[in-house]
């Protein structure tokens, strides 16, 4: 086992290239991997700052509330009513 | 040292009267012998692979044993109790380790002549001396390692399955030299003596293991 | 508490400078390897992400140590992160180490490699790690007992290298290459630079993680401080610390 890197010929390029790709690619891979799921994380993280916010009947300053008038307006105008 | 003794006159006492964890590994040992002979669809087995199916019974009656190592302090409270009194906590270690070392050691005084009469082709007798030296380093191993793992799992959930897969992975040196020192002991034309290397690899293990469980034990048991 | 990742900004730009410059040296400086040649490109991401793996887990074991002196839990959480992110690597470690040997020995898996195997042993041993974690639910208790997971842990890697190897009883061409001087400078010069690379990557990456974690776990006590202990909700266990 000791020589088998001497015994073994070198493979050649066209061979020896996907093989090659294939290590590089799996590390670029699982960086993408983490990289989505701590997305998915602070996405999460996210809704429940926007949830305590809402709890805390703070404005909701993180955004405008027109853009997302169906959902965003009941919860928008309960502070309102809390402070009159 | 007397807590030790004391918590260790406990356990063997409470074997003595109940017989629950000793018989089931002798029972288990067996049932895997007949399993071993089927698998393997061989009467007579020697040198490595006959080192191996003994490594390998042992181990798992071992984790078997070692899963029952704290249940009774656990239900019936026995950990306060012990936290309660004025000794010294590695005291607690050392019982179990021992108690599981004397459970071991019984377990192969019926396993291994049965292993001899079922499935070992040359004979047990010359062999035995040798074969009691791996053994008795590869049980202190077992012990140390099966209770300092019993003592993490027995407060997880899952404590059936936590067990065997921490075990399993830190007691693989282990059952790498105890195969490799027993085979020569077992094999048809061997010299029936074991390899120094692999009993010091053995005896190394079982030292810093029980330096490291020695350490580490105390934070197990605050509460 | 208030800055969340400090130090993450020249952490990352390091380290996309060094993975740049390591690439650019893999692929245009470093020669062709005599014996194995365009295949031996692997060589400079499998072996620097298995020893920072390796590194990794041994970190995570003495940054348990200061968790069980100390009892401060940001000891256990930096210990619970240094592991995670151990085991991520080390699953690119195992992953691209397969692909080098199916290239140049033919099979994806080869036991006679005690690296290979050993590390496969230290990935057994620390995948049960997150299962541990999750199985104990008292947060105290499972800090403690995973610190106590970590050391023996820790530990066992260099032990379990030295069993392994003296059972297979051959030395890994591999080390022969890096230990016996036969790495031509050039070759040491991008082996050490993309080493560091992934280094310094782990680093970022383990910041962060540390800084995400953090930032949740003030959202999670501010919440249970303005609104009371019932409105943080139902925590659902975790095998992260909390």
């Amino acid at each position: 086992m000791t020589g088998v890197f001497a015994v073994a010929p070198a493979l050649p390029l066209h061979t020896a290239g996907p093989y090659v790709a294939a290590a590089y690619i799996v590390f670029v891979a699982l960086i993408l991997i983490y990289v989505a799921i701590m997305a998915r994380k602070q996405r999460r993280t996210e809704r429940e700052l926007a949830q305590l916010r809402r709890d805390l009947h703070l404005p909701d300053q993180v955004r405008p509330a027109d853009e997302r008038a169906p959902e965003g307006r009941p919860q928008t105008e309960l502070p309102q009513e809390r402070i009159a | 040292m007397r807590a030790t003794f004391a918590v260790l006159a406990k356990d063997l006492r409470l074997e003595l009267r109940t017989f629950e964890t000793l018989p089931a590994m002798v029972l288990f040992s067996l049932s895997t012998f007949v399993i071993f002979h089927f698998a393997l669809g061989r009467s007579a087995v020697g040198g490595q692979l006959a080192a191996g199916i003994l490594t390998v019974t042992l181990l798992f009656a071992a984790l078997l044993g070692a899963g029952r190592l704290f249940v009774a302090e656990r239900e019936q409270g026995g950990f306060d109790a012990f936290l309660l009194a004025p000794v010294d906590r590695t005291s607690l270690l050392a019982a179990k380790a021992a108690a599981m070392f004397l459970f071991l050691a019984l377990l192969e005084v019926v396993a291994v002549p049965a292993f001899g009469v079922l499935l070992l082709g040359p004979a047990l007798g010359p062999r035995l001396p040798g074969l009691i030296a791996v053994l008795a380093l590869a049980d202190l191993a077992l012990a140390v390692i099966g209770t300092l793992v019993s003592a993490i799992a027995i407060h997880t959930r899952a404590r059936d399955m936590i067990s065997p897969i921490i075990g399993l992975p830190l007691l693989l040196p282990a059952l790498i030299a105890t195969a490799r020192a027993a085979a020569p002991v077992l094999s048809v034309h061997g010299s029936g003596a074991p390899p120094g290397k692999w009993l010091l690899i053995l005896a190394l293990y079982d030292v810093v293991f029980a330096l490291i469980a020695y350490a580490v034990f105390d934070f197990l048991l605050e509460d | 508490m208030t800055s969340y990742g400090r130090g993450l900004r020249g952490l990352s730009v390091a380290t996309i400078a060094t993975i740049t410059v390591a690439l650019a040296l893999v692929f245009f400086y470093a020669p062709l390897d005599a014996n194995q040649g365009f295949i031996q490109k692997i060589f400079y991401i499998h072996v620097p992400l298995a020893i920072v793996a390796l590194c990794g887990f041994v970190v995570g074991g003495l940054l348990a140590i200061a968790h069980l002196r100390t009892g401060d839990r940001k000891w256990d959480l930096r210990s619970y992160v240094a592991i995670h992110m151990a085991l991520i690597f080390g699953v690119g470690g195992l992953i691209t180490g397969s692909i080098w040997a199916k290239a140049s020995w033919g099979h994806w898996w080869v036991w006679s490699d005690p690296t290979l195997v050993s590390f496969l042993i230290v990935m057994l041993l620390f995948a049960t790690y997150q299962p541990l974690r999750f199985s104990i639910e008292d947060p105290e208790r499972q800090a403690r007992y995973a610190s106590v997971f970590a050391i023996v842990a820790g530990a066992f890697v260099p032990l379990n290298f030295i069993a392994v190897r003296m059972a297979q009883g051959v030395v890994h061409p591999r080390v022969l290459t890096l230990t016996g001087g036969r790495l031509p400078g050039s070759m040491g010069l991008t082996f050490a630079v993309s080493l560091l690379g992934i280094a310094l990557l782990y680093a970022t990456l383990w910041n962060y993680e540390i800084a995400a974690k953090r930032a949740r776990m003030q959202l999670r006590r501010l919440r249970r401080a303005a609104l009371g202990d019932d409105a943080a909700g139902a925590l659902g266990r975790s095998a992260a610390p909390s």
